[in-house]
């Protein structure tokens, strides 16, 4: 089972976190900071594992971001790096080339695509179409909504 | 794909001012992207411009007031609300702290419309934790929207269910997510198996009666319904792999469907068919394939390993789970030996994430097939020296796995080089206990053990598991078997310290300082050209140091007084107490002035500090027997008699007829460990200073003491350090061996890495390498070079040793020893299983009637020990013993089941069997257990049997030979543990065991330490073309030391008065049972207790521990509880009976209850 979803910025800025083990405010804290500069200070010809504290961290680069997931000791280490492929191909379908501005700017979205996509630590959905297309049924959803109620709103001020 | 993220902006604040990111670089806007010029683009825009954390502080404190006020004020839309949610969430990814929001992100989740629900689910899963007092009002929401018609509402609310739920609230939705099993979209059902998933992890027995649903996920149409329920088969299968092994058929099944492309093209991943799922099935397989012959699964694997072959990652991750399974299961030479292959081309690709789970597969396997590391050796040799330190420790794991004698110097060196270079804590502690365990394990002198231990205390510093000092300590004290070793040992190690100590401004870590300051406190007078002025002027500074904790300082302090006690008055000492004695610690003081007492009485002092006597006994009044003339003149003039606290409680409470706000059901072991008074002397030797200040240090100490030794196995001195002759037959093997290696590896195409001679073509860099894997593998040369010739088949080479007593002594001995006692076990019973049924046979019509109480009359450890056939025998025997009633003082009023075998099924397992032993005739008469075997070899059996004496508990050991020839020098140690203790000697000698012959002993075992089980081990060993060395280990229980005490009601009330440990507690009668005789009589009978007296619903029992510590039990029955009230002069012997009591009574009504 995964243990935690960290994304930060080359520069140690966190940028989503995804915990599915309950965790202590003040540990997850310290465990972002440690593991972030365990992170950064990697080499990048050097191995996409780590063996942390008592679990098994795999990491990758995509640009300046960093995707890390944290994972138990019978976990498999390469479907882990393949999963967090997938997530980066999902986040670029969605947005279209993604850059890590997009996720700066909409890290809400990040979180529910990740959501469609791994739930309660274990991987939901394999299927890159599926994935996306229960975000857009949502977002689609949520257009509709969205413009009687601006107009009833625009009413009610007026 | 990467090259499209690889175009993106590296500097982001120069991107912020050129354009709006809202547009994006790719100019295709998505569905969801929002404006940058929202209020969220701006602050994020405005904290990417700041320069220093300050400002960065001061700008969200700003905006978290700004929000504050937004989300309190009345007037505030859910739409601004939801905008202020995502920004709450910024604020706290940033690090900054905002729970005035948390309540409107559940508000928001409760009354928004979809968009607004999501992001305020959103909110409540990042913001609030699992126990959060908050998550209560979620409950509400999730069950509406569970029931609502719209899916999206649903999958929102199933979704936010297997992220966060509190745990006790789960029986409020269980039922509605039952429910969605049966949905007809498959998207619901897969997420209600997933949050059931959830509710598995957190709380399984909530979900418990659901299992049925399970499997109808497993069997549900849609493959992603499926591949969820495996979530949970895998964990329910990790926890309980026997109870699902009826579903490997199924899980084969679907496993091969999935190989063979079944599936839908949805699942492909890169043309792969469903990775995830085939991975998660392998795991399943791997545990259910574990300990049976996996037929079954052999097919499916091999098509698993042919199919994944194209060069992608995901093949790779699929074929590293196929190896890892391939190896766990029951084994299958030619899947082993494609997996070996397999394992090859990970280790030798030149991509470092495969090399470094080759490394991995390599370490997994090694101990099965050593031949594998020996083809890899170079390839090891490399990643030893790899930049990458995660490769480097990986290599060493592997390393550690094929440490031998001969190579662990090497070894323990490179590891020791690793920790060297500054690793992270964790790495220290997993890599600082390997060492130590090498090191008593495998030292080759005593040099070389005190030097690692000294770089294993420096280098892991404060960080080390307190067992490996613990240890070590204890293993200077107990020594080994020659008293010469020990001494250089002792003498080596205060040696070193001395010399260490000199460097005045070196800091040590404080377990060293600690493990220091109590050698040279023990052991100084060993070292005879040091005067002892010199050290305690050596501990005298240490003490003035500022980085020593106040706890090595109470070391330091018993180092100096044991010092002290042997030499004529120091002017050290002298200025040490008066320093000390106006310390501001209060600890020190009290050191310094009981230092100073003990200096004015040098004949005490050295009564009191014997030298070496750290492994001796301390003999603990723990009941204060010598107040007891105190306490008898005390209520001879009327004084009120003790009661502890807890009863003085329960009393206080009955009186105000108020709630007993009491646990029921003391736990035993918390209870023993914390009045293990009698336990072994602390490590600091100095009793008499932590029984009446209880400073915490000292009492620190003892905890651990107590609590670490336990279980700890004793590495050295068995095969770790004391053979030495030994080491020299493996050299000679490995010369013998090398040259038809050699020959061989030519034809395989290995380099001959063990062959120095061939290095002339080779470079400088090569040749050390070479040199360094002859030095590391050497311990694995005989082996391989068995396994080369055996056709170079490795997987072959492993399955005859599961089959075949290898006499290899390379091999993993407990590995044999378990493989001896597996392939032995089956023997006697069979055998003897045909005798019992012709006996039982007459008892048949007993047997049935007298079932049920029969089988509760076995004493508890016979259950651990006797086959069926023994509880068939019992049977029988329940008839005979009595019969027999009159004859056994010891047992005359109770009905214990005990062994007593008619004569007719001993004469004829006699001729039957001439090497089951049988017990002789005087003993034959006492009550005694089943003879059981306890280990074997091809040349000896040694078998067991307890006979439980009115006084004693006696071992009868059979030992006999089983092989055409007498053996020599058999001798035959029981360990003392801090449990037993050996009467007489604890080893046993035969000089000669005639051929097919016999030979029994008997021993007689006291407990101790009070426990309700512990495990006694020992081993025999005999002189054939070498010496051979056996392990056992036998159970004993307090029952075996439990014996009834026959007493007068008068003697009984004296006695009563005079004990002071007592321990109550009220036992629930179920109601069949609730008769007071019925009670007593099960208490009677099962735990071996004289009833003394019984009037109206009060009764007195009494029973001892051998040799004689009485244990005294007063029962009363009020309103369906048994109120029992111990007392004995033993604080822990209470605890241990009324652990008994409750089993006893607990068995007992569950088998009255039943119908």
């Amino acid at each position: 089972m995964m243990r935690f979803m960290l994304l930060f910025s080359r520069q140690g800025k966190l940028r989503l976190q995804k915990w599915y083990l309950a965790t202590a405010d003040k540990d997850k804290k310290k465990m972002v900071r440690e593991l972030m500069q365990v992170v950064l200070a990697r080499k990048p010809k050097m191995c996409s594992f780590l063996e942390w504290r008592d679990l098994k961290v795999v990491y990758k680069r995509y640009a300046s971001l960093y995707f890390c997931c944290a994972i138990e000791g019978q976990d498999n280490e390469l479907i882990t790096l393949e999963l967090i492929h997938r997530y980066v191909e999902l986040l670029d379908k969605y947005f279209g080339s993604v850059c890590e501005l997009d996720i700066i700017f909409n890290f809400e979205k990040a979180y529910f695509i990740l959501d469609e996509f791994v739930m309660g630590g274990e991987i939901q959905d394999t299927s890159k179409k599926s994935v996306l297309k229960a975000i857009e049924q949502a977002d689609l959803l949520q257009e509709e909504d969205e413009s009687p109620r601006s107009v009833l709103e625009e009413m009610g001020l007026a | 794909m990467s090259d499209v993220v690889e175009r993106t902006l590296s500097a982001l604040p120069g991107l912020l001012g050129q354009h709006d990111p809202g547009a994006g670089p790719g100019g295709a806007g998505g569905p969801g992207r929002v404006s940058a010029s929202s209020r969220l683009g701006s602050l994020i825009r405005s904290i990417t411009a700041l320069t220093s954390k300050h400002e960065e502080e001061k700008l969200i404190q700003q905006e978290l007031t700004s929000l504050k006020a937004t989300v309190s004020a009345p007037t505030t839309t859910l739409r601004l609300m939801k905008e202020c949610m995502v920004r709450l969430i910024y604020c706290e990814m940033l690090g900054y702290e905002s729970s005035f929001g948390y309540i409107h992100a559940i508000k928001l989740a409760q009354q928004g419309n979809l968009l607004e629900k999501r992001v305020g689910y959103l909110a409540v899963s990042l913001f609030l934790h699992e126990n959060h007092e908050l998550l209560l009002l979620l409950v509400n929401t999730v069950v509406k929207d569970l029931q609502s018609t719209n899916l999206v509402e649903v999958c929102m609310a199933l979704t936010v269910v297997s992220q966060i739920f509190p745990r006790e609230m789960i029986p409020a939705v269980l039922p509605l997510i039952e429910d969605k099993l049966q949905h007809s979209k498959e998207i619901i059902r897969r997420k209600a198996v997933q949050a059931l998933y959830k509710f598995y992890l957190i709380a399984p027995n909530q979900v418990q009666h659901i299992h049925d649903k399970f499997r109808k996920a497993l069997c549900d149409r849609d493959a992603g319904v499926m591949a969820a329920s495996l979530h949970i088969y895998l964990q329910m299968i990790k926890e309980n792999s026997s109870g699902y092994k009826d579903l490997t058929g199924s899980f084969v099944t679907i496993l091969k469907q999935v190989v063979g492309g079944k599936l839908s093209a949805d699942f492909n991943y890169h043309s792969v068919p469903a990775p995830w799922l085939q991975i998660q099935l392998l795991r399943i397989l791997g545990l259910l394939g574990k300990d049976d012959p996996s037929e079954l699964m052999y097919d499916v694997l091999d098509e698993s390993l042919r199919r994944a072959e194209i060069n992608h990652n995901i093949t790779y991750a699929i074929l590293f789970e196929c190896v890892q399974t391939i190896y766990t299961i029951y084994p299958k030479s030619e899947l082993l030996e494609k997996a070996a292959k397999c394992i090859g081309k990970f280790v030798l690709s030149p991509k470092i994430n495969l090399k470094y789970l080759g490394l991995k597969a390599l370490t997994y396997v090694i101990q099965q097939d050593p031949s594998l590391a020996l083809q890899h050796q170079m390839t090891i040799i490399e990643c030893l020296d790899h930049p990458d330190p995660i490769i480097k420790r990986e290599t060493l794991e592997l390393l550690y796995r094929i440490t031998n004698g001969q190579n662990v110097t090497v070894i323990v060196q490179k590891m020791l080089d690793y920790l060297k270079e500054g690793q992270e804590e964790y790495a220290i502690i997993s890599l600082v206990g390997k060492i130590a365990e090498l090191a008593e394990k495998y030292a080759p002198n005593n040099e070389w053990f005190i030097q690692t231990m000294n770089a294993v205390f420096s280098v892991g510093g404060d960080v080390v598991h307190s067992d490996i000092p613990n240890n070590f300590l204890r293993l200077l004290a107990e020594g080994f078997d020659d008293e010469k070793e020990d001494h250089q040992l002792r003498m080596y190690a205060v040696q070193s310290y001395l010399a260490l100590l000199e460097e005045e401004d070196k800091l040590y870590p404080q377990k060293f300082l600690q493990v220091m300051s109590w050698v040279l406190g023990e052991y100084f007078s060993l070292v005879t050209d040091v005067d002892p002025e010199d050290i305690l002027t050596k501990l005298h500074s240490l003490l003035k140091k500022t980085f020593v904790t106040s706890e090595t300082k109470a070391w330091i302090m018993a180092a100096v007084t044991k010092i002290a006690s042997h030499t004529s008055c120091s002017k050290t000492v002298d200025e040490l107490i008066q320093e000390l004695s106006s310390s501001l610690d209060t600890c020190l003081r009290q050191y310094a002035f009981e230092l100073k007492y003990l200096c004015e009485d040098k004949a005490l002092m050295k009564s009191l500090l014997p030298f070496d006597a750290s492994c001796s006994d301390l003999v603990v009044d723990a009941s204060l027997s010598f107040l007891d003339g105190f306490v008898a003149e005390g209520l001879g003039h009327g004084a009120a008699p003790y009661k502890p606290h807890h009863q003085r409680q329960e009393e206080k409470l009955s009186q105000q007829k108020a709630l007993n706000f009491e646990p029921y059901g003391l736990s035993f072991t918390s209870s023993v460990s914390s009045s293990g008074v009698t336990g072994r002397q602390s490590p600091t030797g100095l009793s008499f200073g932590s029984d009446i200040s209880g400073n915490s240090a000292e009492t620190g100490h003892k905890e651990t003491n107590t609590l670490k030794l336990e279980g700890v196995r004793k590495l050295w001195g068995k095969e770790g350090y004391l053979p030495k002759k030994e080491n020299k037959i493996g050299k000679e093997n490995e010369q013998e061996t090398v040259p038809c290696e050699s020959l061989l590896a030519g034809e395989v195409g290995e380099p001959p890495a063990l062959q120095p001679d061939q290095g002339a073509s080779l470079s400088e860099e090569d040749k050390e390498k070479q040199q360094l894997a002859s030095t590391l593998f050497i311990g694995l040369g005989s082996s391989a070079g068995v396994s080369l010739m055996g056709k170079a088949d490795t997987a072959t080479q492993k399955f005859k040793r599961k089959s075949k007593i290898n006499e290899a002594q390379q091999l993993n001995e407990e590995a044999l020893d378990f493989q001896n006692s597996a392939a032995s076990d089956f023997g006697p019973l069979l055998d003897t299983v045909p005798i019992n049924v012709e006996d039982s046979e007459g008892s048949m019509h007993t047997r049935l009637r007298k079932a049920s109480p029969c089988s509760s009359d076995i004493v508890e450890d016979n259950l651990a020990f006797e086959t069926p056939q023994s509880v068939r025998k019992s049977v029988l025997d329940h008839r005979i013993s009595a019969n027999r009633l009159s004859q056994s003082s010891l047992f005359a009023d109770s009905n214990i089941e005990i062994f007593q075998p008619s004569s007719s099924a001993q004469c004829e397992s006699a001729s039957e069997a001439p090497l089951v032993p049988s017990l002789p005739e005087e003993l034959e008469e006492l009550p005694h257990s089943e003879v059981v075997r306890l280990c074997q070899s091809d040349a000896l059996a040694l078998h067991l049997c307890k006979v439980w004496t009115d006084d004693s508990l006696l071992l009868i050991v059979f030992v006999s030979n089983e092989t055409t020839s007498a053996l020599h020098a058999v001798n035959l140690v029981f360990e003392e543990t801090e449990h037993f203790q050996i009467l007489e000697s604890a080893t046993l000698q035969f000089p000669v065991i005639e051929a097919q012959s016999v030979e029994h002993c008997q021993k007689c075992v006291r407990m101790n330490k009070v426990c309700t089980k512990a495990i006694l081990p020992g081993s025999v060993s005999y002189q054939s073309e070498m010496e051979i060395r056996l392990e056992f280990s036998v159970t004993l229980s307090l029952m075996d030391f439990i014996r009834p005490m026959e007493m007068t009601t008068e003697d009984f009330g004296k006695l009563w008065l005079s004990l002071s440990n007592d321990v109550k507690q009220n036992i629930k009668m179920s109601s069949c049972q609730d008769s007071f005789p019925a009670a007593l009589d099960t208490l009677q009978q099962k735990l071996k207790l004289h009833r003394v007296d019984v009037i109206g619903n009060e009764g007195i029992l009494a029973c001892q521990l051998l040799p004689s510590v009485p244990c005294l039990l007063h029962c009363r029955t009020h309103s369906g509880m048994l109120a029992l009230w111990f007392r004995s002069p033993s604080a822990a012997l209470p605890d241990g009976l009324l652990y008994q009591c409750q089993k006893v009574m607990e068995e007992s009504s569950e088998q009255q209850c039943l119908p």
